[in-house]
């Protein structure tokens, strides 16, 4: 584990995180996918997920994001989220409010694009609440 | 000759509203500093968000059938100008370059047969447009960003206008703002966002180009939905260099109010002694020539 990536997380409001890191795995619209150094280049859109961070064979750090776009070289991965959140900042309860609230909203939403409206914003909190339930997330 | 007591309540009235610009000035000043911190902050996002479309369009425009957003509709005889401008006044030409730009740019198009809609963001524009343009706005924001600029603010004006192209309201989308050069000089700028041009690359490292990227999903699928994300980050963009101009044009304005008021109070204030020292003299005068007749 001597080459070390440098992952980027940004959103737009801001640059998060910039550190060398061993390995992040991201959650990719096509299923996961971990990056170590020479990853082969690549852009691909991420699903609502929760980013993991490794060190060494650990995982120190874990971020929820709700969708964006990452981009991979050999020495870079950087992801462009939506919204990101650390994994420990988010609260049950208000996720698990939220769904009700939109399933609510989801059976009142008149036209096809509200309805998908809803449902995108649906489908990243019970994201997050997937996220939660995962073993490991409590670090 | 001036009244002594009219004097000294107009040299009152000018300190106090030297007091109220001068403390707007500071204001403006520590705003302007967020709004420039905010600015710099969303550079990374929308300089990585170009280079992946950059690396992106290169791929998608061999194939000749990139997604309507970057391509156009294939006509372009109705334009959508959205205009950026404050909600609030006392900002020097600040709102009305952008106004004097946007109608210039409309009876352009206009004199090119083109139709023309409106969007506007702030109060400001709408207000001044208003009268001569009324017939042609879609839609107008005002207090957008008012605590502080969001992005969530930004997609909410992208939306509507994705909502309306998809709707095949409109063929060309530009945007005019405000953009920042200093606290004294904002330049106005109208940009193209739909069909999005796509950003030069020469200024990226050598290596960065040549890597041949793997796309997963597809290319067209990517780019289908970085670009809608795209024209969010432009706006965004252009909603803050519009905050940071607006502030710095406040800035500016008000410190030349605080100038012109200090000019003021001490022009006053000569007058009022030479008066007073008249009126004394007057007085003098009287009561000499009063002794003298005895």
């Amino acid at each position: 584990m001597a080459d070390k990536v440098e992952f980027e997380l940004v959103s737009p409001e801001k640059l998060l995180k910039s550190l060398p890191v061993d390995m992040v795995v991201v959650p990719g619209a096509e299923g996961d996918f971990g990056v170590l150094a020479g990853h082969a280049p690549m852009i691909a859109t991420v699903r609502p997920g929760v980013i993991e961070v490794y060190e060494g064979d650990r995982v120190v750090d874990r971020v929820f994001v709700a969708g964006g776009f990452a981009e991979v070289t050999g020495t870079r991965c950087t992801v462009l989220a939506e919204e990101a959140q650390a994994l420990s900042a988010i609260d049950r309860a208000a996720v698990e409010k939220a769904i009700k609230d939109l399933s609510e909203d989801l059976s009142d939403a008149a036209s096809d694009a509200d309805k998908a409206a809803v449902e995108a914003k649906l489908a990243v909190a019970q994201a997050k609440l997937d996220a939660l339930a995962t073993p490991g997330a409590a670090h | 000759m001036p009244n002594l007591k009219d004097l000294k309540n107009r040299i009152s009235s000018v300190q106090s509203t030297r007091k109220i610009t001068s403390a707007m000035k500071m204001v403006a000043a520590s705003k302007l500093r967020r709004a420039q911190e905010q600015a710099q902050a969303s550079g990374p996002y929308a300089e990585r968000m170009g280079r992946m479309l950059a690396s992106l369009a290169a791929n998608v425009q061999g194939s000749g059938n990139g997604p309507k957003l970057m391509t156009g509709t294939g006509s372009d005889s109705v334009h959508l100008v959205v205009i950026v401008s404050s909600d609030r006044g006392l900002c020097g030409a600040f709102n009305g370059s952008i106004v004097r730009e946007a109608k210039r740019q409309i009876t352009r198009l206009q004199g090119e047969g083109k139709t023309v809609k409106l969007l506007t963001v702030g109060r400001k524009a709408r207000d001044q447009l208003r009268r001569e343009f009324g017939a042609l706005m879609v839609h107008g924001y005002e207090d957008v960003g008012r605590r502080r600029l969001s992005f969530a603010d930004a997609d909410m004006v992208s939306q509507k206008v994705l909502t309306m192209f998809d709707a095949g309201e409109f063929d060309v989308c530009t945007i005019i703002f405000n953009k920042f050069k200093s606290a004294i000089s904002q330049i106005v700028t109208v940009q193209q966002l739909i069909p999005f041009a796509v950003p030069e690359t020469d200024a990226a490292p050598a290596d960065e180009v040549k890597a041949v990227y793997e796309f997963e999903p597809d290319e067209e699928q990517i780019l289908a939905e970085l670009l809608p994300r795209n024209l969010s980050i432009q706006v965004y963009r252009a909603l803050l260099e519009s905050a940071a101009s607006e502030q710095g044009a406040r800035m500016t304005a008000m410190d030349n109010a605080t100038r012109n008021a200090g000019d003021m109070i001490n022009k006053l204030t000569i007058t009022y002694n030479r008066t007073r020292q008249a009126y004394i003299t007057k007085e003098l005068i009287e009561i000499i020539s009063g002794a003298e007749a005895l």
